[in-house]
């Protein structure tokens, strides 16, 4: 337990809208305990500006325990702030001294546009997901769980795919916005599990698809989205994904034509 | 008015398959001429549109957050239990459903609690067919841990993050309809009302949560699958927008709100540290398989503890009490919830509570990290370690965990039938958001169990008999009862942004829940019950005239959101009072300490208190009415629970 409280000035992006223009707005944050979550100060900040009649700054969260990735908060420079592999909801406020002033924005990204200062609409994820990030099974008349054996190896290894939490950090990461360290995670879980066999090459292609008509830019390998990720999903989803990718255009064509029109 | 639970006739194990028999069905050509609303994208609401969806029924689905991939299910930890004995040690659904009934303290249905152990088999072999990555032994197959209140080894996991991997794995199936074309998603739009014609839920109003658009929407049923109420008592291990609103606003049309006062407290959650902490976080009760619950034997030790002088790993193991070991031998730190939560507050209350606070007894891995080594601890609870270091800045591979019990899970809720319909037809309520199955405690890895067998085992079965019955007729919003519903909430939204009085929303939230926790958390009494409902009733009428808003309704605004659903949470902890009063009985993590056994165990009363308490809605400001569901016990004898 730290002790002392902090007293520490806020530079804020507040935005009414996409459609109007955002600038930046100076609050004081004062008595700030180090015990208290990032978003706990930011709370403390809001319910004064309540008080005073004023509105309260608006940003994402829910979980608060580092899961559910609805938080987000571009922090110093940095997405969920100075400390690595974790979400703004995690990030307390003894990383920070007192004195500080730090400067905290949205996400920017033409495919996350502005909800209301900072928030942002994350929905393109929702879509890309929705091309193709899942396994084809209905509910019921499926076989017992194990009858599909899976290495110890390769169940952990989809597993620290399958981590990813989607809150975006990847892509406000990157100069390129890019959505690939995202859209790697789920071809890679689904990719290395026996049961995302059969849809492979399909899924990696409309996922990709989605993901460009989305807007997000490309990866040019800097490597700050894996840097930034509060989960350390790394690289290697991407140059997983890419294999797949280009598997599928050159060498799977007529398997995934004869999928896409159902088949014989 | 009478309760009619509709539990099937005939043995218990034939139940569920001669209930699905007599179900009438919608032809499959039909199935598209219905629309079914559902309100919720956790384990329940995401599994039941997926799995409408796939039947052929056109689907509108609902949630609060930016994407149904953030609902609160998505935080469980530990795991979900199946009857599967891969184990061969002895598990079957029997004795999963036994476990079951005796962990929820004779307080559940037979019926469904035996349902819910037979379909849980099913549940993990869909999750597994959608690729949810479940932990896995080296020769390939499903790993297993054991969870409080079992002696078997049952509970199937991913890390610690299984309710996520559930939650993505029910996700995906819902993005397949969503891009079929069978779902039509609404994000950021919040359930303020239910409409209902004739007797007969036929859709809701809702708020669109970025324009604040007020809209109406039509279907044949109405499915809430909206969680929990925990945060009634504003600190608790729910998401922060996790709340009663949408249960609420039915419960005043008319549904029936089940067991209110039933509240699960977990024994195992980082304690709190100050007046601004928002929230409480859960450390998976798994880690009792390894971690070792203790108590410092004297009072003079724990104040030693507590100023600093001296550090937990120089505590001599002879001065240390491990109670749960000493008192429960058979399950020892794998006690239910309930027990072990309630011998953590009688250290605390006995003066050898730890932490600078007080407030705390030690979890300890050293044992473990001695046996197993620290990379395989590490390997088990890694992310929950990691967790608690953020939290409090403490090392639990060095020094022990501080913990203490938080509420985390509300058994009660909208009083549903054996087909998951509330007392009012067309209107359901799936996963947390009902009260059935856990009785009055819940049992460890149970919570992704019953969500995920409503949603894909369950409702897609029964709620095919309602529809049939009603047959396919369209209902559209033309009904002037969607334009009267919708005026109510139009008011009801105008009269918070009336409120322009001093205090905040939140500040009204934080009080209620001082008194929820004060005077009906893990120990209740007549008493503190009743100086509790003056101060709830203090609080409505103050909130209804200091309470401040900022803002309008036009846009995004945080502020009006809170304040309506704390003015909800208000009403409900009036409710929830009243429940735990009429309950002059201990059972689960419900307290009276009143009625407690020689030894200080909760003390049931079954031959006064063997009942469902469904509380009917009787207008504004006046007393609920009681209806009792007489719970039947054919199968298991009722017996105090005994964990020695």
């Amino acid at each position: 337990m730290s002790n002392g409280n902090m007293n520490l000035t806020l530079k804020v992006w507040r935005q009414k809208n996409a459609q109007t223009a955002g600038k930046f707005v100076t609050y004081k944050a004062e008595g700030i305990s180090p015990d208290m979550s990032f978003l706990e100060m930011l709370d403390v900040v809001n319910e004064g500006l309540t008080l005073k009649g004023d509105e309260p700054i608006h940003f994402d969260h829910d979980c608060r325990e580092g899961i559910c990735g609805m938080c987000s908060l571009y922090i110093n420079g940095h997405p969920h702030g100075p400390k690595r592999a974790i979400t703004t909801c995690q990030l307390h406020m003894r990383s920070f001294h007192d004195g500080e002033t730090i400067t905290i924005e949205p996400w920017r990204a033409t495919a996350f546009p502005i909800v209301k200062d900072l928030a942002v609409d994350r929905s393109a994820f929702d879509r890309i997901q929705q091309a193709g990030g899942y396994v084809s099974v209905n509910t019921g008349g499926v076989p017992d769980g194990n009858a599909i054996a899976i290495p110890k190896v390769i169940a952990d290894e989809a597993f620290n795919s399958a981590t990813c939490i989607g809150c975006g950090a990847c892509v406000a990461a990157c100069k390129n916005a890019s959505a690939m360290l995202f859209v790697s995670a789920k071809v890679t879980q689904l990719g290395l599990l026996p049961q995302g066999q059969p849809e492979r090459y399909r899924r990696v292609q409309s996922m990709v698809a989605q993901m460009d008509e989305e807007g997000f830019g490309n990866c040019t390998n800097t490597g700050a989205c894996e840097a930034e990720c509060p989960k350390e999903i790394k690289l290697t989803n991407i140059a997983r994904m890419n294999n797949d990718f280009l598997s599928a255009k050159l060498f799977r064509q007529e398997e995934i034509h004869e999928e896409q029109h159902g088949g014989a | 008015m009478s309760l009619d639970a509709k539990i099937p006739q005939g043995p218990l194990a034939e139940k569920w398959s001669k209930h699905k028999f007599n179900l009438k069905l919608v032809n499959p050509a039909n199935k598209r001429k219905y629309d079914i609303i559902i309100v919720g994208t956790g384990l329940a609401g995401a599994s039941a549109a997926a799995s409408l969806a796939e039947l052929g029924y056109n689907v509108k689905s609902f949630c609060f957050q930016d994407s149904p991939r953030r609902a609160h299910s998505i935080a469980a930890q530990g795991g979900i239990n199946a009857a599967k004995n891969y184990q061969n040690d002895g598990d079957s659904v029997y004795r999963l459903f036994y476990d079951t009934i005796k962990g929820g303290d004779y307080r559940a249905r037979e019926g469904n609690v035996y349902r819910l152990a037979e379909v849980s088999v099913n549940i993990i072999d869909q999750c597994v067919a959608q690729g949810v990555p479940f932990a896995r032994e080296y020769g390939g197959l499903l790993d297993n841990r054991s969870f409080g209140g079992s002696q078997v080894s049952r509970t199937f996991y991913a890390r610690g993050q299984t309710g996520q991997q559930l939650l993505l794995g029910a996700y995906s199936a819902l993005n397949r309809q969503i891009h079929a074309g069978k779902v039509k998603m609404y994000t950021r739009t919040e359930m303020l009302d239910v409409v209902v014609i004739d007797g007969h839920a036929k859709g809701i109003v809702t708020r669109n949560m970025l324009t604040g658009a007020i809209e109406t929407h039509a279907g044949h049923a109405v499915l809430l699958c909206t969680g929990g109420y925990s945060n009634v008592f504003y600190l608790s291990t729910n998401a922060i927008g996790s709340n009663v609103t949408a249960a609420w606003r039915a419960h005043k049309r008319g549904a029936f709100f089940g067991n209110p006062c039933y509240t699960q407290i977990h024994p195992t959650c980082i304690p709190v540290s100050g007046d601004h902490q928002s929230k409480l976080t859960l450390m998976s009760e798994s880690l009792r398989n390894d971690g070792r619950v203790w108590a410092p034997k004297t009072k003079e030790l724990a104040e030693q503890l507590r100023k600093g002088t001296l550090k937990a790993d120089q505590v001599k193991e002879d001065d240390r009490d491990y109670f749960l070991e000493r008192k429960y031998p058979a399950f020892g730190n794998l006690v239910p919830r309930d027990v072990a939560s309630r011998n953590a507050k009688e250290m605390v209350e006995d003066g050898r509570g730890v932490g600078t606070s007080g407030f705390a007894v030690f979890l300890d891995f050293a044992d473990a990290i001695k046996r197993l080594g620290e990379e395989t601890v590490a390997a088990k609870y890694g992310n929950l370690f990691d967790m608690y270091i953020q939290i409090t800045d403490e090392n639990p591979y060095k020094q022990p965990m501080r913990i203490y019990p938080a509420v985390h899970y509300t058994m009660g809720g909208l009083w549903v039938d054996y087909n998951l319909s509330t007392n009012v037809p067309g209107l359901y309520a799936l996963g947390e958001c009902n009260f059935s199955d856990h009785g009055a405690n819940r049992l460890g890895a149970s919570a992704l169990m019953q969500g995920l067998s409503d949603g894909y085992f369950v409702i897609p079965y029964t709620l095919g008999d309602y529809l049939a019955t009603i047959g396919p007729k369209k209902v559209d919003t033309s009904h002037p009862a969607f334009e009267q519903t919708k005026k109510e909430v139009i008011e009801h939204v105008n009269k918070l942004l009336a409120l322009k009085g001093t205090k905040t929303a939140e500040a009204y939230h934080r009080d209620l829940g001082h008194i929820m926790w004060e005077y009906c958390g893990m120990a209740r009494t007549e008493e503190g019950l009743i100086k509790a409902k003056g101060l709830i009733k203090a609080l409505k009428v103050d909130f209804w005239k200091n309470a401040k808003v900022v803002g309008e309704n036009e846009e995004v605004n945080a502020s009006l959101e809170r304040a309506g659903r704390v003015a909800d949470f208000i009403e409900l902890g009036e409710l929830m009072i009243d429940d735990a009063l009429m309950r002059r009985e201990s059972c689960g993590g419900h307290f009276r300490v009143e009625s407690q056994t020689e030894s200080g165990e909760a003390k049931r009363d079954d031959e006064n208190f063997a009942f469902v308490a469904a509380w009917e809605f009787k207008g504004e400001n006046q007393p609920e009415e009681l209806h009792k569901e007489q719970l039947v016990f054919e199968s298991v004898h009722l017996s105090q629970r005994n964990y020695a």
